[in-house]
C-alpha cells in the first residue's frame, strides 16, 4: 500500500493492537451457558430452526447444553452445519435464529443461540477431534474449486459419504472469507485456520493451493477428470465508485484493506489514514470502519448514500460501528474524490433524500477531508474463469437449482458464486446440500 | 392493617410464622436472629438425652430443576447434637429476652416413660410456651426406634402423647410424619393420647441423587450415602393435602394444626392457613435464603387479608376446607374450556405439542398469513389444563368455565356400578 505522512503503520502500540484485534465477544463461561439454556423453552417446530440457513435443531442442541451432555449439543451443531465454531461467530443472528426466536415477543430479549453454539463447538474442537468419521469409501472423485465454506463444506459431507475429495483454490491458505476477509476480531486467535484443520480432519480431502480455475485447469478438464465438480468461488471482484478522482493514491477497495489486514499477524505492519472516509452501506463497509479505527485512525466516517434502514448491515452491526467511534453520515451520494499525484485529500458528497419513494440527491454538496478512502459498494462474482466453459451466469452468478446444479452436467456450485444472501452459514448449507445432490447422483447413476 | 397475631393451642405469638425444629433452630445465635429478623416463634431443634448424637459431613442433597435451586432439599443430619444442657441454658435466655415470642421446644427420648418424665421438668423450667413431640425423623433416629418408628405406630403416638400431658403443663404439639399410608391414624391416636394440636408434615423418606462417579446415593459420606429426609417447595404438594384430611375430617377436625412442608413465601401461608393450618412452620426456605424472608411473609400475608376483608388469621384459617371433598362429589356436568389469547400467544408450539402427543389433539397448528397459529378445537378439548400448564407465557391460555346444567357426581352417574338408586316410595 502506498506510503504517505498520513498513512503509517504502528499507529498504536502492540498490546493495544493485540487487545483490540482480539475476541469482541469472549465466550460465555459455564455457569452462564447453563443459565442461557435453561431459558430456552424447547419450543416444538421452532421458529429459531426456520431461521437458521442450515436447519441446526436449535432447542435439541441447548437442551443438551442444559442437562451436561455438551458432546450430544455439539454433534447435533456440527451434523448440520460443519462450520457451527464459525457461524457462532459471524452469523448475524439478529435477523436469522435469534431474531425469530420467541423470548422477542415475550421480553425482547431472545436466548443467545450464537453464543451457546460457541460453547459447545468450542468443547468439541477443544477436543481435538471432530465426531464424525467416513463412510466406507465408494472409489468416486470429487473436485472442488474454493476453500471457502461452500467449498469446504461440501467436500466434508461429500467425504463423509466415503468420495475422495480434492479441493482448489488459487490462494496460499483455505478458508475463503473466513480466512481473508471477515473482521479479525470475529474470528480471532487464528479460529479460522483451526476450523479447517478441524473440518479437514475427517481425512479424504486434498487441499491444492495456488490453483486458479481458467488458469490451471478449466472447468472441462475437471469434468474429464472427476465423477462431479462443485464451484464455491465466492466472488472476486468490486464495484467500482464510477466517480472522478477514483484512482488517487490512498483510495482502496475496502476488501483489500482488510485482506492485508487479516493476513497480517501483528497488525502492526497495516497501514491506515489518519481521517480515513469509508464509503458503503453493507457488513464489509462496517468491517473496514471499525478495523480502521481500531488500527488507530483519529477519525473514521462511515457515509453511506441511503438512511439507516436501507442499510444491508444490520442495526447491530451499525451499532458495533457507532461504539467503536465510528461517525457515520446517512443519506449521502459520493460526487468526486480530489487529491494529488502524492494522495487523496477529500472527498464531495451530494446530500440527498427520499421523494415519492426515489432517492434524490440535490441538497447541496459537502466536503470530508480525508488521506485514505475506502470503497465497500459491493463485491462483484468475476465470471473470468468460467469465460471457456460453457455454463449458464444469470443476473452476474452461475444459475444453479435448488439442489444446486449448475446447467453443466456433473457441475455444481453454491456460496457467494450463486444467488442467495452473501453469508458464510449460506455458503455452508449450499456446499452440505450440493453434497448430497451429488452422492444421491453418483449413487442412483450406481456406477 | 390485619392482626396477624395468634394463640395456637394457648400458645400466643405476634404472628404465625414459626422457624421449624432444624439447624435454623438449634443455637441461641441463629434464633436471637431470626428474632430479631421478626419470626413469631421458633420450635427449637430437637433435644434428646445426653450423650448427644453425633453428626455426619456432608449432610444434604437437593433437587435443582431447570436452574432452580433447592427446589427440594434432602437431609441425613439427626437431633441436636449439643448437650442437653447447653441448650436448655440457651432456651432459658432465649426466652427471657423475647418474652412474646413463642418459644417451642422439640424433643425426641427413648419410647420409655422414664425418659420422658425425665425430660419435661427440665424444659418446663427454661419458660418454654410449648412441646412438640419430634415423631417424624425418617433415618437415623427411627433406627434407634425413635423418630418416625414411633411416629408410625400409632398405640406409640398415644401413648407417648399421654406421658406428656401427664408429666407436663405446657401444651403438646405431635408432629406427624408424612411416612405413612393414612395420616388420620396417627393424627387420631395424637387425638386420643390429649395433644393439644398437631404439626406436620416432617420430611419424607427419599434418596435425592446418585453420585454417578462415586456410585452412591447423595450426599456421599466417604463413598457410601443413605436415605434421607426430603422437604422444601417440592414436598408442598404433599403436606397440604396430608392437612387438609386433618381439617376436614369431623373428629380430627378440632386440632389446631402448624402447617409445615415447603412454605417459602405469603402465598403459601396463605394456602396453609385456608387448608387448616392456624400457624406455619419453615425450615427449607429460611436455609435457602436467610432470616430476612419473613419480611414478606408478613405483609404479604397482611395486605392479601386486607385486601380480602380478613381480620384475623382464624378468619382465614379453613377457609377451603369446605370445599376439599372426595373425587365422588365433583360435578361432572361442569366443563371448562381452554382459550388462547393470541395477542399474549409467543408460538413456541408447546400447548400444541403437549396435547398432540399426550393429550385429546385439541389444539391445531396451522399458518395464518404465513405466521404460525395455534387455536383450542373446543369440541375436543375436554378441559384437562394442560396446555395452560405448559405455556411459558402468563395468562395467555386460560380454561374458561362454560354454563352447567345441574350437578350430576360420580354418586349418581349411569357409568357408576355402585350407584345409589334412590328408595322408591311405597
Ligand atoms: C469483509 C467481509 C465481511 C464479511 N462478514 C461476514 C459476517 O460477519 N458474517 C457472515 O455471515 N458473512 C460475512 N461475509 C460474507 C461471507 O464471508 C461469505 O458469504 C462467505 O465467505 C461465502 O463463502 P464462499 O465459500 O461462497 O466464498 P469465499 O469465502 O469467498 O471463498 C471462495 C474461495 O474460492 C477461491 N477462488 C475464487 N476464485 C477462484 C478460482 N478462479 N480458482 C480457484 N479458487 C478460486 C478463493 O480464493 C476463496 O478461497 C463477509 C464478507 C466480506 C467480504
Ligand atoms: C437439615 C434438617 C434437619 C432437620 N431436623 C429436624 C429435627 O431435628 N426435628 C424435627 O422435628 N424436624 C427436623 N427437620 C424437619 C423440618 O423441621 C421440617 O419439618 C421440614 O424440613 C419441612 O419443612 P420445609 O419444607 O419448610 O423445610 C429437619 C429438616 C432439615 C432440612
Ligand atoms: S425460539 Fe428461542 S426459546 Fe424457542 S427453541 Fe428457539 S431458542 Fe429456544
Ligand atoms: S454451608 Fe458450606 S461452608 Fe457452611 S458448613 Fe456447610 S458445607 Fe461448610
Ligand atoms: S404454549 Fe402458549 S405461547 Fe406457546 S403456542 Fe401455545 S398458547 Fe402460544
Amino acid at each position: 500500500m502506498d506510503q504517505t505522512p498520513n498513512i503509517a503503520a504502528n499507529r498504536l502500540p502492540p498490546d493495544m493492537l493485540a487487545r483490540n484485534f482480539s475476541d469482541a465477544h469472549p465466550p460465555l463461561t459455564a455457569g452462564q451457558a447453563t443459565i442461557e439454556s435453561d431459558r430456552c423453552y424447547f419450543c416444538y417446530d421452532a421458529p429459531c430452526i426456520e431461521a437458521c440457513p442450515t436447519g441446526i435443531d436449535i432447542p435439541g442442541f441447548i437442551k443438551k447444553i442444559s442437562t451436561g451432555n455438551i458432546p450430544g449439543s455439539a454433534r447435533t451443531i456440527l451434523e448440520s452445519n460443519i462450520f457451527g465454531g464459525a457461524c457462532a461467530r459471524v452469523c448475524p443472528t439478529e435477523i436469522l435464529c435469534e431474531g425469530k426466536c420467541v423470548r422477542n415477543t415475550q421480553e425482547d430479549r431472545p436466548i443467545q443461540i450464537g453464543a451457546l453454539q460457541r460453547h459447545a463447538t468450542d468443547w468439541q474442537m477443544r477436543t481435538g477431534k471432530q465426531p464424525f468419521s467416513r463412510a466406507p469409501l465408494t472409489g468416486k472423485r470429487i473436485a472442488v474449486v474454493g476453500a471457502g465454506p461452500a467449498g469446504l463444506a461440501c467436500a466434508h459431507r461429500l467425504a463423509m459419504q466415503g468420495h475422495d475429495v480434492v479441493v482448489f483454490d488459487a490462494r496460499a491458505r483455505a478458508g475463503g472469507l473466513n480466512e481473508y476477509g471477515i473482521a479479525a476480531y470475529k474470528l480471532a486467535d487464528e479460529f479460522a485456520q483451526k476450523e479447517v484443520a478441524f473440518v479437514l480432519s475427517i481425512g479424504g480431502i486434498t487441499i491444492e493451493t495456488g490453483m486458479l480455475l481458467g488458469r490451471d485447469m478449466t472447468l472441462t478438464s475437471l469434468r474429464a477428470d472427476y465423477d462431479a465438480v462443485f464451484l464455491g468461488i465466492g466472488h472476486a471482484g468490486v464495484r467500482a465508485l464510477g466517480i472522478a478522482g477514483e484512482y488517487f493514491p490512498g483510495v482502496h477497495n475496502a476488501v483489500e484493506f482488510i485482506e492485508e489486514l487479516r493476513t497480517s499477524p501483528t497488525k502492526s505492519d497495516v497501514a491506515v489514514g489518519r481521517r480515513v472516509v469509508v464509503i458503503g452501506g453493507g457488513n464489509t463497509a462496517i468491517d473496514a470502519a471499525v478495523q480502521a479505527k481500531r488500527l488507530g485512525a483519529e477519525e473514521v466516517t462511515l457515509v453511506y448514500r441511503r438512511a439507516a434502514e436501507n442499510m444491508s448491515a444490520t442495526t447491530v452491526e451499525q451499532e458495533w460501528a457507532q461504539t467503536n467511534d465510528v461517525t457515520i453520515r446517512y443519506w449521502s451520494a459520493p460526487v468526486r474524490i480530489d487529491g494529488t499525484e502524492h494522495g487523496v485529500a477529500s472527498v464531495t458528497f451530494a446530500r440527498g433524500l427520499a421523494k415519492d419513494g426515489r432517492a434524490v440527491y440535490d441538497q447541496g454538496n459537502y466536503t470530508l477531508e480525508a488521506d485514505m478512502v475506502l470503497k465497500a459498494v459491493g463485491q462483484l462474482f468475476l465470471p473470468d474463469p468460467l469465460a471457456e466453459d460453457d455454463i449458464v451466469i444469470e443476473a452476474g452468478r452461475i444459475r444453479v437449482d435448488a439442489e444446486g446444479r449448475t446447467s453443466m452436467k456433473g457441475v455444481y456450485a453454491g456460496g457467494d458464486c450463486t444467488a442467495g444472501e452473501d453469508l458464510t452459514v449460506a455458503a455452508v448449507r449450499d456446499g452440505r446440500n450440493a453434497a448430497e445432490a451429488i452422492t444421491a447422483a453418483l449413487m442412483k447413476a450406481g456406477n | 392493617m390485619a392482626d396477624l397475631s395468634i394463640n395456637f393451642a394457648g400458645i400466643r405469638s405476634p404472628n404465625p410464622f414459626w422457624l421449624a425444629s432444624a439447624p435454623p433452630t438449634d443455637k441461641e445465635y441463629n434464633v436471637r436472629r431470626a428474632l430479631e429478623a421478626g419470626w413469631g416463634g421458633v420450635v427449637w431443634k430437637t433435644l434428646g438425652e445426653d450423650p448427644p448424637v453425633v453428626n455426619v459431613s456432608s449432610r444434604y442433597g437437593a433437587t435443582r430443576y431447570n436452574g432452580q435451586r433447592m427446589a427440594g432439599l434432602n437431609n441425613i443430619e439427626l437431633i441436636t447434637d449439643r448437650p442437653l444442657a447447653v441448650n436448655l441454658a440457651e432456651i432459658k435466655a432465649v426466652k427471657k429476652d423475647y418474652p412474646d415470642r413463642a418459644i417451642i421446644v422439640s424433643i425426641m427420648v427413648p419410647c420409655v416413660e422414664e425418659s420422658w418424665k425425665r425430660i419435661l421438668p427440665l424444659v418446663e423450667a427454661t419458660g418454654a410456651d410449648g412441646i412438640e413431640l419430634n415423631f417424624g425423623c425418617p433415618h437415623g433416629m427411627s433406627e434407634r426406634n425413635m423418630g418416625s418408628a414411633v411416629g408410625q405406630v400409632p398405640e406409640y403416638v398415644e401413648m407417648v402423647t399421654r406421658w406428656c400431658k401427664q408429666y407436663t403443663r405446657m401444651p403438646v404439639i405431635v408432629k406427624l410424619t408424612p411416612n405413612i399410608t393414612n395420616i388420620l391414624n396417627p393424627a387420631r391416636a395424637a387425638l386420643r393420647g390429649g395433644a393439644d394440636a398437631v404439626s406436620l408434615i416432617n420430611t419424607i423418606q427419599s434418596v435425592v441423587g446418585v453420585d454417578l462417579d462415586a456410585m452412591a446415593p447423595m450426599p456421599v459420606v466417604d463413598g457410601r450415602g443413605t436415605h434421607g429426609g426430603y422437604c422444601g417447595p417440592a414436598v408442598k404438594p404433599i403436606a397440604l393435602r396430608m392437612l387438609g384430611e386433618i381439617a376436614r375430617t369431623p373428629d380430627t377436625s378440632v386440632l389446631p394444626i402448624s402447617g409445615i412442608g415447603g412454605i417459602s413465601n405469603w402465598r403459601d401461608v396463605a394456602e396453609f392457613l385456608v387448608m387448616g393450618a392456624t400457624s406455619l412452620q419453615v425450615c427449607t426456605a429460611a436455609m435457602h435464603y436467610g432470616f430476612r424472608i419473613v419480611e414478606d411473609m408478613i405483609d404479604g400475608l397482611s395486605n392479601w387479608m386486607d385486601e380480602k376483608g380478613f381480620e384475623t388469621i382464624a378468619d382465614v384459617t379453613g377457609r377451603a376446607v369446605p370445599n376439599f371433598v372426595n373425587w365422588n362429589q365433583l360435578n361432572l356436568k361442569f366443563r371448562t374450556l381452554a382459550a388462547i389469547d393470541q395477542e399474549a400467544c409467543i408460538k413456541c408450539g408447546l400447548c400444541h405439542i403437549a396435547c398432540e402427543d399426550t393429550s385429546h389433539q385439541a389444539i391445531s397448528k396451522t399458518l395464518l398469513n404465513g405466521e404460525r397459529h395455534y387455536e383450542v378445537i373446543d369440541e375436543e378439548c375436554v378441559g384437562c389444563n394442560l396446555c395452560a400448564h405448559v405455556c411459558p407465557v402468563d395468562d395467555c391460555i386460560t380454561m374458561v368455565p362454560q354454563p352447567v346444567e345441574g350437578v350430576q357426581t360420580w354418586n349418581e352417574h349411569p357409568n357408576n356400578p355402585m350407584r345409589k338408586i334412590p328408595a322408591k316410595a311405597g
